[in-house]
């Protein structure tokens, strides 16, 4: 044992070192010097150099390492090979009894608010669980595509899109209220993703990511660039406000705190648009679990664990598939409408990219076909994302680098039990994320 | 016709570029069948990193022509050299870790690694564009205008030609490495079944690594060309053009060499003459279209091979 701690300790610092050597290479160039231009005419390029910076992030690796085999790493090594993976079911219970948790301060949490801190205060908090819910709804929308059918959508927010401009030109060109616009975006929006889907759904994973990816970009450049239809990058303002039965949340005589002989507040509208996207969310939530239940949600947990088992078992993929790509792409679609109706203003900008890999990140990090997942990953990291508002710059740079760490350490995501939809026997219990092998699908 | 032609130059230009990044995709993708959705950035950064090198060297049009030649070399090596340790990086911490994982996993990662990298090089880069003088200017003229001079000069730059030259070299180079070296060999075998490369001996880690570093050379080598031929990098550079070439790699037959560089060369062509003749603006959808196109009719590209699905 004392004979080998020497060696062990060089392998240590060997590593490290190396890691540090790496870094070093990495960041000479892009860390320790910034190129710049120069204000004024001209426009020459200056050389800025931040050693400091440098030797920071050198050192920060080499320690990082250091500890991370220290402390971390070394355990796992002796456990290699020795251990088989334990199937662990704790998640599927932490799910149970989360669940009426998170319903009850769901439903509580505006009131809660407003007993704390009053109007003024819960204002903003009310404001970020909207936004938060908001992408409840996105992720549980996805879950069905990405979750359950185990389809790769890199271009979801293009039916977020849809279902939003959908109802902003609908209001701007007709003056539809948003009552009859929130179906109409979801229809719209599950018929996008039935044309689109049509064609590309036999595709093989990857290159349906891909795809996808490149049918968000077209919505988008297309919004972008239809200046007479769509208003190109100045977007469509003055979408009109939901109400409540008829009752608009306005001052006036027939307005909604008249009515119910409350003091005019404007944050009633707040209440209510959370209390809106909280029922549209649950409603998702209550489809997707029923779903799975029914013939069609088998088939497509069937179908994201093997595609070639489910095509020889009869079932029509190309219809299953594509059920689930329009389901998620209606409720992506509903999202968009209540997103256009809250903002009172869309634009392009909203509906880029990385809106699309946001949500993927909270599905996939919240854990695969996880509903409470979901719910968690979203408040993490939408919640997080407005914590560390000063830090604008930085927060997209920790959200890049938190799905690869958290991807590495937990593959399955932080949810990653698989609770089985049907069981022949009353008991089956469900079984850990490790023991599941992914199909080819 | 003098149109067509300086649209034609132009598109092979563009493509060759394309055509570069995509060697990266299509060398990934056949050794370990994922996207690496990351290597749209490592080009940005191969881009950002031959900057860096232009300024800090002092390389100007001004120089005589053979000391801007070799500094430019200098520039190109050094650009490949420290991208390909960036493409390296990226591998072994995102991508290794998760090898045997689930499909959609690496995947994950990938953006995730692209996300950060972006927004790395916004931080640390700023997020202004960087605007550099052209390095090498004059041109060929390849039309002398028509008896009134009225008509199109159709000329052929020195950037274009390097542009070309450089590629078609790397090319070369490229598919003599493939085909005759060992790691070319390991890099094949690893490609049609990894399990079996690694009971026979072939680091099957290793030749991964190298494959990455390979890929990330290369895109380099794209951002140095992109940056001598625009003259313009920002940050968001690379997402764009990583698009796009995935787009070229898989119209080609992702897995083909020849298949991703013919690929690059359509898909620079397609965007040019559809910026050419029809409207700039939509110039990204029509590239995205054919891809789409193209997957749906022939899912194996231009020059792959069909997939077989074992059971």
């Amino acid at each position: 044992m004392s004979a080998q701690k020497p060696d062990y300790m060089r392998e240590l610092l060997v590593d490290s070192g190396g890691g540090a050597l790496i870094a070093l290479l990495m960041g000479v160039m892009m860390l320790g010097m910034q190129v710049d231009v120069t204000s004024g005419l001209g426009a020459e390029l200056i050389l800025r150099f931040r050693w400091d910076y440098l030797a920071y992030a050198v050192g920060a690796v080499f320690f990082g390492r250091l500890a991370m085999n220290l402390l971390v790493w070394r355990k796992l090594k002796v456990l290699d090979g020795v251990s088989l993976p334990k199937p662990k079911v704790k998640g599927e219970a932490l799910e149970r009894n989360l669940k009426p948790v998170f319903l009850v301060v769901a439903v509580l949490l505006p009131f809660a608010l407003m007993f704390w801190l009053g109007a003024r205060g819960s204002r903003q908090y009310i404001d970020l669980a909207i936004l938060v819910t908001t992408y409840v709804m996105l992720g549980w929308g996805l879950n069905i595509v990405v979750g359950l059918a185990g389809l790769l959508d890199l271009g979801y927010v293009a039916f977020y899109a849809v279902g939003a401009y959908s109802y902003a030109l609908l209001a701007h060109y007709f003056g539809f209220s948003f009552w009859i616009c929130l179906p109409l975006a979801g229809i719209l929006a599950a018929f996008w993703g039935i044309i689109l889907g049509f064609p590309v759904l036999r595709l093989r994973g990857d290159y349906l990511a891909i795809v996808t990816l490149a049918f968000g970009e077209i919505i988008r450049v297309v919004l972008l660039n239809w200046y007479e239809f769509t208003g190109g990058p100045d977007g469509i303002s003055g979408i009109p406000r939901p109400s409540f039965f008829g009752l608009e949340f306005t001052r006036g005589e027939d307005g909604f705190a008249a009515f119910f002989g409350l003091d005019y507040s404007s944050i009633h509208r707040i209440i209510f648009l959370y209390y809106l996207i909280l029922i549209l969310a649950l409603t998702t939530n209550f489809v997707t679990m029923r779903l799975r239940r029914l013939p069609i949600g088998r088939a497509w947990e069937a179908l994201r664990e093997d595609e070639i088992a489910c095509r020889s078992l009869g079932i029509n993929t190309t219809n299953t598939k594509l059920t689930a790509f329009a389901l998620g792409a209606m409720f992506g679609g509903f999202a968009g409408s209540f997103f256009a109706t809250r903002q009172g203003f869309i634009s392009p900008e909203s509906f880029t990219f990385m809106e699309s890999a946001v949500i993927l990140a909270i599905v996939v990090l919240g854990g695969l076909g996880s509903q409470i997942g979901v719910v968690i990953a979203a408040v993490v990291m939408i919640g997080g994302f407005e914590l560390f508002r000063e830090l604008e710059e930085y927060r997209m740079l920790v959200f890049g680098l938190l799905m690869v760490v958290i991807m590495v350490w937990k593959p399955r995501g932080l949810i990653s039990s698989r609770a089985p939809s049907i069981a022949l026997s009353g008991r089956a219990q469900g079984i850990s994320a490790d023991m599941v092998q992914e199909g080819h699908g | 016709m003098e149109y067509f032609l300086q649209q034609l130059i132009n598109g092979v230009t563009l493509g060759s570029i394309y055509g570069l990044i995509a060697i990266g995709y299509t060398m990934v993708y056949g050794i370990i069948g994922m996207i690496n959705f990351a290597h749209g950035d490592i080009f940005m950064i191969g881009s950002f990193t031959a900057l860096i090198l232009i300024v800090l060297l002092g390389v100007t049009a001004a120089m005589p022509v053979a000391m801007l030649v070799m500094a430019l070399v200098l520039v190109l090596v050094l650009a490949m050299a420290f991208t390909a340790v960036w493409g390296w990086a990226v591998e072994r911490v995102a991508y290794r870790p998760l090898r045997g994982s689930f499909r959609l996993a690496p995947l994950i990662t990938a953006i995730g690694a692209s996300i950060a990298l972006q927004n790395f090089v916004q931080i640390s880069q700023g997020a202004r564009n960087k605007p550099l003088q052209p390095l090498i200017s004059g041109n060929f003229k390849l039309t002398d205008g028509g008896p009134d001079g009225s008509a199109l000069i159709v000329q052929l730059s020195y950037v274009q030609i390097t542009i070309i030259v450089v590629t078609l070299l790397l090319m070369a180079g490229f598919t003599l490495l493939i085909n005759r070296t060992s790691l070319g060999r390991a890099q094949r075998a690893c490609e049609q079944d990894r399990k079996m490369a690694a009971l026979l001996g072939v680091n099957v880690d290793r030749t991964i690594s190298l494959t990455f570093v390979m890929g990330a050379a290369l895109a380099a080598v794209a951002g140095v060309m992109f940056l001598l031929y625009y003259g313009v990098i920002d940050f968001y550079i690379g997402f764009l053009a990583g698009v796009k070439a995935f787009t070229a790699a898989v119209l080609g037959g992702i897995g083909s060499l020849p298949g991703a560089m013919l690929g690059g060369l359509l898909i620079g062509l397609i965007e040019t003459f559809w910026s050419g003749y029809f409207s700039v603006e939509y110039k990204d959808v029509a590239a995205f279209s054919i891809l789409a196109i193209v997957l749906i009719f022939m899912p194996e590209g231009l020059l792959g091979k069909p997939e077989v699905e074992k059971v």
